[in-house]
């Protein structure tokens, strides 16, 4: 169902190093702000949940000291839920700890109740109970391949998720050890780079070890998925098993964001950086850049965007909402948060000051 | 004792008492404490029983690390302070 913005209520999460904070508008322009909700904590993930008739908003916490949890909201924050045991905890047999919940993802509509997440140290979970409770992914914890797999600066992890709406297909990218697929809903998981440079690997092409930074599935769900890896924007049409790259025509193949649109096959967002030794806009100049051909061309959107900055935009620090026109947000490390109503066509600064923005997340609701 | 930022997950409390016989260890006390407060024991251990990185622990006015670590024996009567130890920016 494609909700129309003139009949709407958004939802803009975002969390930060600091906290995390909640704005609700009608019209995408005007936000009202709460928060810091814990205070002190980063929220390194956020899941919007709006199945079954109700908004769940789903917080992964991570406090230095005390550790990382999840948490609920079924009224918008104004009050949460931390089940008692913990959502996620590894089983006793592993011997691993949680450090961190890198990504929480409601599924399909068609199944209400099913929440995923990623973690690290590098694990996916399944939920069943709307979030309140996590399952480990055995077939990837047990993954031959584990032992092989690496840290990326900020951390070992499982940060994207992509559920086919058949159920069946996933994928999963982890930094470091690339994109896994599997067809069986997650019982087992092969390993699809091909195509994919690991530059910074004695073997170039291996088949895992990359440094994928963030993945999405096109909305035609035909096997299409786009790849914004360690330098290097890529596309695959057979559901990874090869990958190709898009990157001609952005002004750097860097970055960690990759937003497939909501339900317009070919359409995607970036938001290049120079550079891993450089990371930041190219030349200090913030631009989003959106195909609307699967990568054949891009087209540079900075409208209401700042003349100069000079601060990165993490993996999960971006988002796009489902009405119509798809809206696109995302926040930078120095506490800025951008808004467009019409797909990257103008953006505005929502928020500023904000401790560095880790994640967003929007959501078209009910009842804001 | 607990310090202020935990409190609210131990019924507002910043002493907890817990009976014992005799002497009991650290991990013991903790292990009573979390079947009381859940939450408030996974803010001090992870899943592994592992204390976390920073959180101190203070018998007898020393860190447990330097001591027996969670073995280390607390005598009847004896205070425990749980204090955070400073990190972060």
């Amino acid at each position: 169902m494609v909700r129309m913005a003139t009949a709407a209520n958004f939802l803009l999460a975002i969390g930060t190093k600091k906290g995390l904070w909640l704005a609700t508008s009608q019209d995408r322009r005007e936000w009202s702000f709460t928060g810091p909700h814990f205070l002190m904590s980063e929220i390194p993930s956020i899941g919007i949940d709006t199945r079954e008739g109700r908004t769940r908003i789903l917080v992964g916490i991570s406090s230095p000291h005390w550790g990382p949890t999840v948490a609920h909201s079924d009224d918008l924050g104004a009050t949460w839920t931390e089940p008692e045991q913990g959502a996620i905890k590894f089983p006793e047999d592993t011997g691993a700890a949680l450090e961190r919940v890198w990504q929480i993802y409601p599924d399909a509509g068609s199944r209400p109740g099913v929440v995923w997440a990623g973690a690290e140290p590098i694990s996916v979970w399944k939920s069943t109970d709307g979030g309140e409770h996590f399952e480990l992914n055995r077939g990837l914890w047990d993954h031959p391949h584990r032992s092989e797999w690496g840290a990326g600066y900020g951390g070992a992890a499982a940060h994207s998720i992509v559920v086919h709406p058949d159920g069946e297909t996933v994928h999963v990218a982890m930094s470091t050890g690339g994109v896994y697929r599997s067809f069986d809903a997650g019982t087992s998981w092969e390993a699809r780079n091909r195509g994919i440079s690991a530059y910074f690997m004695p073997d170039p092409n291996p088949e895992f070890g990359q440094c994928v930074h963030k993945i999405a599935a096109d909305a035609a769900a035909d096997g299409r998925l786009y790849a914004q890896n360690h330098h290097g924007v890529y596309r695959t049409d057979d559901n990874a098993d090869t990958w190709t790259s898009i990157a001609e025509g952005l002004p750097a193949d860097f970055g960690f964001v990759m937003l497939a649109h909501p339900r317009r096959a070919g359409t995607a967002w970036v938001i290049p950086l120079k550079a891993d030794g450089e990371r930041i806009p190219p030349d200090g100049k913030l631009a989003v850049h959106r195909t609307e051909d699967a990568g054949e061309t891009w087209t540079r959107l900075s409208t209401g965007l700042p003349e100069h900055e000079y601060n990165s935009i993490l993996r999960d620090a971006a988002s796009v909402d489902a009405a119509e026109p798809a809206g696109v947000y995302f926040g930078t490390r120095g506490g800025s948060v951008y808004a467009s109503a019409d797909e990257g066509g103008t953006f505005a600064e929502v928020a500023s000051h904000l401790p560095d923005v880790l994640c967003v997340r929007a959501a078209v609701v009910a009842g804001a | 004792m607990l310090p202020s930022v935990l409190q609210p997950l131990a019924g507002g409390q910043s002493v907890l008492t817990a009976p014992a016989g005799g002497p009991m260890t650290v991990r013991e006390l903790l292990d009573a404490v979390a079947a009381e407060y859940a939450v408030l024991g996974r803010r001090l251990r992870d899943e592994t029983g592992a204390l976390r990185r920073f959180v101190n622990i203070y018998v007898g006015g020393d860190e447990v690390r330097r001591l027996k670590g969670l073995e280390t024996e607390v005598e009847p009567g004896q205070e425990v302070l749980v204090i955070q130890s400073v990190a972060g920016g």
